[in-house]
């Protein structure tokens, strides 16, 4: 029992030490494309995969959102209304979109579509030997594969949970109106009103975190997968499941903190 | 002095192990400029994993990789990717960027190391497509190529920095004998008129012997014979002969 407890340890830290000396060695690149006089990032791999990850995503996560915003605002009030406080749906919903759900479900959402599509295409590119070639010719692997698809995501990320705000909040007037018999009027008062620039910050500050931590997860378990098909298969689970774990987990510290030190 | 000065690349006493196996044991051997060095061996006897080493992809546990007097295993990572860009690579699954066309992947180390404009990018793609006959597949991506024209897009993408040494890594392997036959006349130009030095890794016993200057073999791990296609063909050490078969001098007088 203590030695698989120790293993799984061990195993962790591994792969902890592994991403920390991907970044390393991704920085070293950069550097020394600096010095070399060459842009680090070619601009037209930055922006293709922003529009992956970034516009591709909007559909899902306006959806996503939505569902959500609705789900939440009709339990909510049908909760409240027994206390006869039916009103207060729209402010629990707008803070609490704008300061948890929305950068929380925009990372679960880029976890599954956007991390699982990295680990899977550098994994495969690992497996047929691309990245060695890379690797090969002095490029840098790191620098030419990995930098524009973390950069990518860290830089969408809070846009793209700045929409799931949004959709939320619009899912959750209309049920409200629907159901609760909440005014649109006075919806986007209340939201207006309780609607407060420490949240959204908090929101953006988690959000840049979740986009990085995705990004850095995901490029990781595909440039250090190892096998064949199964390989890529395995580690695009790994990516997904450990990003989800860490981004939650993120999410739950990060709140601990504001409570604890911008009450 | 003179033939220091000449080496192009040196292995000393090289060993690597995987976890308890050994898959290279104290390896040592040298090719001068200008010289075809065939290493040739049993399959998984560690003959790509050396070319892996020679290009810095795989450090030893042990031993020295001397490329023109640094030693590749002590260099840092930003000045093993300096010595790379004269050290060409020619994979044997040919190892194209597969969302690049053929073009892109080409120019691919033209744009990310040299500070080339695009016009001068452009006529060294075409320059390199040329030799390898493959000036009409710019722009078409390797899904849409035949192995063995993916192997000569691959061949064109080692020769775009003009490097000082090519690694082929069983370049005629799985192909037919006419697309053999373009490969190894494209080494023979390399060799002859461009003075390129080369390393192949290779079974093919005709391509072996049609390329090499010099020969190597490669037993479970160890060098076991280092010399020219004469002392390999009479050689008399059982693997080499059975592994040369009508290639070896002893074969034909058995028959």
């Amino acid at each position: 029992m203590i030695a698989e407890l120790g293993a799984i340890i061990i195993s962790w830290l591994e792969q902890l030490s592994g991403l920390v000396w991907m970044l390393r060695d991704t920085g070293s690149e950069i550097i020394e494309c600096l010095v070399r006089h060459k842009a680090p990032l070619r601009l037209d791999q930055f922006f293709y995969q922003c529009n992956r990850a970034g516009v591709g995503s909007i559909p899902m996560v306006v959806l996503l959102s939505l569902f959500i915003g609705l789900t939440m605002a009709l339990l909510t009030g049908y909760q409240l209304e027994i206390f006869g406080l039916v009103t207060l749906v729209p402010a629990i919903v707008s803070v609490s979109f704008t300061r948890e759900m929305g950068p929380l479900f925009t990372g679960i959402v880029l976890a599954a579509r956007i991390g699982a599509a990295y680990t899977a295409e550098l994994g495969a590119m690992t497996a047929g030997g691309e990245v060695d070639a890379i690797e090969g010719m002095g490029i840098g692997a790191l620098r030419y594969l990995v930098t524009p698809r973390i950069l990518a995501i860290f830089c969408l990320t809070p846009s793209l949970s700045i929409v799931s705000v949004l959709s939320g909040i619009v899912g959750a007037a209309f049920i409200s109106n629907l159901l609760l018999h909440i005014g649109y009027g006075y919806f986007y008062d209340q939201v207006i009103r309780n609607f407060l620039i420490k949240d959204l910050m908090s929101g953006v500050v988690k959000s840049l975190m979740f986009g990085a931590i995705i990004g850095v997860i995901a490029c990781y378990k595909g440039i250090s997968m190892n096998g064949g098909a199964v390989g890529v298969g395995n580690a695009t689970t790994q990516s997904v499941v450990a990003s989800i774990c860490t981004v939650i987990a993120c999410d739950s510290l990060c709140n601990i903190m504001m409570i604890i030190f911008f009450p | 002095m003179n033939a220091a000065l000449q080496r192009v690349i040196e292995l000393r006493g090289i060993t690597l192990k995987f976890k308890d196996k050994v898959v290279l044991n104290e390896v040592t051997i040298s090719v001068q400029s200008r010289e075809t060095r065939v290493i040739m061996g049993m399959s998984g006897c560690g003959k790509s994993t050396l070319l892996s080493i020679l290009l810095g992809l795989l450090t030893p546990d042990a031993g020295s990789v001397d490329f023109k007097g640094k030693n590749l295993t002590q260099l840092s990572r930003s000045e093993l990717n300096k010595v790379r860009m004269k050290i060409g690579m020619v994979y044997q699954n040919a190892a194209l960027l597969s969302s690049l066309t053929i073009g892109e992947n080409v120019g691919l180390p033209l744009q990310e190391l040299s500070t080339m404009n695009s016009a001068q990018r452009d006529a060294i793609i075409q320059e390199k497509l040329e030799l390898v006959g493959l000036q009409d597949a710019r722009n078409e991506l390797p899904s849409e190529l035949s192995g063995g024209m993916q192997k000569r897009a691959g061949m064109a993408r080692a020769l775009a920095l003009n490097p000082e040494l090519i690694l082929f890594d069983e370049p005629t392997a799985g192909l037919d004998p006419i697309n053999s036959n373009l490969i190894n006349e494209l080494i023979i130009t390399l060799r002859d008129k461009q003075k390129v030095t080369s390393i192949i890794v290779t079974h093919e016993m005709e391509s072996a012997f049609a390329l090499a200057t010099q020969m190597a073999f490669l037993d479970k791990g160890k060098m076991i014979l280092l010399g020219s296609p004469d002392e390999f063909r009479n050689s008399d050490i059982p693997i080499v002969k059975d592994f040369l078969g009508p290639f070896s001098n002893h074969h034909t007088s058995k028959q």
